[in-house]
């Protein structure tokens, strides 16, 4: 889930509209830009939606940490064409949430300046080849457990957006257990760092769902408007339950000492993250917060002469063109 | 803030001699480069054959607001579906 904690913001509309609203979301109907919406569902949803396109894009930092030194060409491409997605998808997400009246630019502020937020995962290092497999595995695991159920929300252009992301997806998940695969059967050492990998990434993996539901007291709302489709403890429980036999069958454990499959609810008990530890993350203590901020600031401040030329020339292009007619 | 790169709508024709879709939007500072941008965002899988790219400012859309009295024209005339008709089978097939 690459986006956390989305407070669904109040709404003070026409209570009449507000029924009529809720009908066209209950009927499954989808919401389109210029249809009328509640402010709490605009603004929420370009809070969601922004933190999910800053995640994409966020996300690309920890893997294209790896791209000069991917261990073969053909690894080395890969991981160039999955990264590439990974900036597609933020387009892709940053075009919806222009739907709802915000700029491109101001979204981007918003991140730089630490007002908008991006999937805590992302603020974790990646020491080895071994975690390009387990960010596979794991985080990207996660993401399609939310973004799956989220290609039915009910904002039309966040739909769209979802579908084409979770048509690529699956490629990152299935090279990332590629990877793992290839390192479990590997020699003793190769197998070693694959669980290393799998014990860094497993329970931040797991704070990717949010607070347990318990202490989430926001998502009522968001829910009925079909902006989220799940609560955090029933995908984190599905996660678990899909995640923990695919590890097995690498021949690699999950590092958690309580993990038992429980028949009565058909799934396993686990233990829950450290939730202090994922607050603090979110708070900007994490291990890589200050430096992946850094890396996205120095991009944006080093692009501006190339972004105001570009404009500069078009519109120099422009004025010749219209001199010539 | 510098000035922000106009807002384009990406279209793509797929191999198989459907419309031109609508698939998304992106930013770029002119049409060539907007063309160049669609090509990267939109058909890193052989989505399509021809890209159009329009800038955003110059589609007119109609209103939500409108909509009934827009299509309810098209809504009174069901003679305008071969259903309509009642054609006896011995007829032969129609």
């Amino acid at each position: 889930m690459y986006a956390q904690m989305i407070t669904s913001e109040a709404t003070q509309d026409d209570p009449e509209k507000l029924t009529t609203f809720q009908a066209r979301i209950d009927s499954g109907e989808k919401i389109e830009p210029k249809d009328w919406m509640p402010e709490g569902y605009r603004k929420t949803l370009i809070r969601q939606i922004g933190q999910h396109a800053h995640s994409e894009i966020v996300g690309q930092l920890p893997e294209g940490n790896w791209i000069t030194r991917a261990p073969t060409l053909e690894r080395k491409a890969i991981l160039l064409a999955k990264v590439q997605d990974e900036a597609g998808h933020g387009l892709y997400l940053y075009g919806a949430a222009e739907t709802l009246g915000v700029s491109r630019d101001e979204l981007t502020e918003m991140l730089l300046d630490g007002r908008m937020k991006y999937s805590s995962i992302f603020n974790y290092p990646t020491l080895t080849w071994a975690d390009m497999g387990a960010v596979g595995l794991l985080v990207d695991g996660a993401a399609i457990m939310n973004q799956v159920p989220l290609q039915r929300t009910s904002y039309g252009p966040y739909s769209r957006a979802m579908i084409r992301i979770c048509k690529e997806e699956s490629f990152h998940q299935r090279q990332g257990y590629h990877i793992m695969m290839k390192m479990a059967q590997g020699t003793t050492a190769q197998k070693k760092m694959a669980q290393d990998a799998l014990n860094r990434f497993w329970y931040p993996s797991l704070m990717m769902f949010g607070p347990s539901d318990k202490d989430s007291v926001h998502s009522a709302q968001s829910m009925a408007w079909k902006i989220k489709m799940n609560t955090n403890d029933e995908l984190r429980q599905k996660f678990v339950d899909q995640t923990v036999p695919q590890a097995e069958f690498l021949g690699l454990t999950v590092p958690d000492k309580t993990l038992r499959w429980n028949e009565d609810k058909g799934g396993y008990d686990f233990a829950e993250p450290d939730w202090s530890e994922f607050f603090d993350v979110i708070k900007g203590n994490g291990p890589c917060n200050t430096e992946r901020l850094a890396a996205r600031n120095k991009a944006w401040d080093d692009g501006a002469w190339v972004r105001d030329g570009l404009m500069a020339h078009a519109a120099k292009k422009r004025a010749a063109k219209l001199a010539a007619e | 803030m510098s000035q922000e790169w106009p807002l384009w709508e990406v279209f793509i024709r797929g191999q198989h001699g459907l419309n031109h879709r609508h698939v998304g939007s992106l930013h770029a500072a002119d049409a060539e480069m907007a063309l160049k941008n669609a090509r990267d965002v939109y058909t890193r899988r052989n989505e399509g054959v021809s890209i159009w790219v329009v800038e955003a400012a110059h589609i007119t859309a109609s209103s939500p607001s409108d909509k009934g009295p827009l299509y309810e024209p098209s809504e009174s005339k069901v003679y305008r579906h071969p259903t309509f008709f009642d054609i006896p089978d011995d007829a032969g097939h129609m």
